[in-house]
């Protein structure tokens, strides 16, 4: 089956029982694609396909044949970081950093789904043109990122400074990309 | 997870063609039928991806769209039809799972989502659902979650969709293909109640294959949805309540009201309807109707707390909705 993988094309053979989470770690050696629950309720194994966030660990690998899939290591790599990691860093936005992966490639994804015009649960009037990237708002749509060091006031400013135009106190931005 | 052939349907007729196979079982997003097979509960031995069509969300005519079974949540949810004129299905979705798992979940498979609790994943457990005739952990267990509404001694799970509360108090239909043809369910008559069958979920039939759900012309008036969690995001609903509304000269000339987080299915409060049609659009009122909504629930040990919470958050809801057309 094919599948293009951090820009590079590759044929792969496998169970089908396989979830795209093993593939990509297994078979790909692509370790920083992490497995924490396994059932969709942590964020961990993160990653994006054409460009949307999507829980790997939830996905058999076949149903994604032919897509475009980014993991942490297609963003940056040591000496050349995504403005979003090297904010992670300044920011203090992990502790273990095992949730780092998937929370720096859903955020990705968020700001993505923001420019598409997608709304949120705490969005006022979910048919206004377009959501400010309020801490409330970032806070919502990360919400299937879980930290268990508790690093969310770093990872909420790490985001900010990458994607928001905030100005003010965190809590207090009212910031919009 | 036991083995299975994957095969991807290029169209409806294909798609029911490969789901009328013994051990078939249509896949969407996979984000329950996939986690669920690892739990080994789910053992298809054919999984027909069904994702591959049915993507588009189109006008019906006559006011209404008709959303095609295979549209991501989160593609309804940004509709800009849908937002405008359905403001209340967006946010229903968008109160349901995580953004990643509305990138994966399809309008179908949210559908067709089991209707689950704690014990029906627990292997160890006595599950009438999961293993017919082994009698229901629950009932006598843990049960802050469960229904108070139209259960039975065999199953007091919940149905977890926040949507269908949405599409329930639209009066979507749902429109299902198979062997004898095409067919339109109102979505509050395609999930059943459990009654002493409870594996059953649905009023589907063998191969049937959801090709979409189709919602009538919007109605005037406000609409919302308003959910109640144990935590602000990402957790299924204690209580929800969709509502719509339509008040004039301070009385309810319109009102639709479907609740979540009480049921095996996504339920629609009939009775409170007509309780409040061409009557005042008052807070006695509001509550008034919400009691003859739950005079015929049932608490547990643990969920008995969902009673009054449900009569205090349809009234608030009703109020807050009457505030906003008086503002108006």
């Amino acid at each position: 089956m094919h599948f293009v993988i951090n820009g590079n094309e590759v044929e792969l053979d496998f169970d089908l029982r396989t979830s795209l989470l093993d593939l990509l770690r297994e078979r790909r050696h692509l370790f920083g694609v992490k497995m924490g629950c396994n059932q969709g309720a942590c964020g961990a194994c993160t990653v994006l396909v054409n460009g949307a966030r999507i829980n790997s660990c939830l996905a058999l690998a076949v149903q994604y044949q032919d897509c475009e899939i980014t993991t942490i290591e297609g963003l940056g790599a040591p000496g050349k970081l995504h403005p979003l990691q090297a904010a992670f860093v300044e920011h203090d936005g992990f502790q273990c950093g095992y949730c780092t992966p998937g929370q720096i490639c859903s955020a990705i994804g968020m700001v993505e789904e923001l420019k598409c015009g997608v709304p949120s649960y705490v969005s006022e009037d979910v048919a206004a043109e377009g959501f400010a990237l309020t801490d409330a708002e970032l806070r919502e749509r990360m919400s299937g990122n879980l930290c268990r060091c508790g690093a969310y006031n770093g990872i909420v400013d790490a985001i900010q400074d990458t994607f928001g135009t905030a100005k003010g106190e965190p809590g207090k931005r009212e910031a919009s990309i | 997870m036991n083995p299975f052939t994957y095969e991807r349907a290029s169209d409806r007729l294909a798609a029911q063609t490969l789901g009328a196979q013994a051990g078939a079982k249509y896949l969407g997003g996979g984000t329950n039928l996939v986690d669920l097979m690892r739990e080994t509960i789910e053992h298809p031995t054919l999984l027909v991806d069904v994702t591959g069509f049915s993507c588009a969300i189109e006008e019906t005519g006559d006011g209404g769209l008709r959303i095609g079974a295979g549209v991501k949540n989160t593609a309804v949810a940004a509709d800009r039809r849908v937002r405008e004129r359905y403001p209340m299905l967006s946010e229903a979705i968008l109160a349901g799972a995580s953004a990643q798992i509305r990138n994966m979940a399809t309008v179908g498979g949210n559908l067709l989502q089991r209707t689950r609790c704690g014990y029906f994943y627990d292997d160890a457990a006595h599950c009438n659902k999961r293993a017919p005739g082994t009698g229901c952990g629950a009932i006598e267990g843990f049960n802050r979650m469960h229904a108070i509404l139209g259960a039975s001694t065999a199953c007091v799970a919940t149905h977890p969709s926040d949507m269908a509360v949405a599409l329930a108090a639209l009066d979507a239909l749902v429109t299902v293909e198979g062997r004898n043809g095409a067919r339109d369910i109102p979505l509050i008559d395609f999930h059943v109640l459990p009654g002493e069958t409870p594996q059953i979920e649905t009023v589907l039939e063998t191969g049937e294959l959801i090709t979409a759900v189709t919602l009538p012309p919007s109605l005037a008036g406000r609409s919302s949805y308003r959910k109640v969690r144990d935590r602000a995001s990402y957790a299924f609903a204690l209580i929800s309540v969709a509502a719509v509304l339509e008040v004039q000269g301070g009385v309810v000339k319109e009102v639709r009201i479907a609740l979540g987080g009480v049921a095996h299915k996504p339920w629609r409060a009939q009775a409170a309807e007509a309780a409040l049609k061409g009557g005042p659009a008052t807070e006695a009122a509001f509550r008034a109707a919400a009691q003859a909504e739950l005079v015929s629930s049932r608490g547990l040990r643990d969920n008995a707390f969902k009673i009054e919470l449900g009569q205090r958050v349809i009234t608030d809801t009703l109020v807050k909705l009457t505030a906003l057309q008086e503002i108006r």
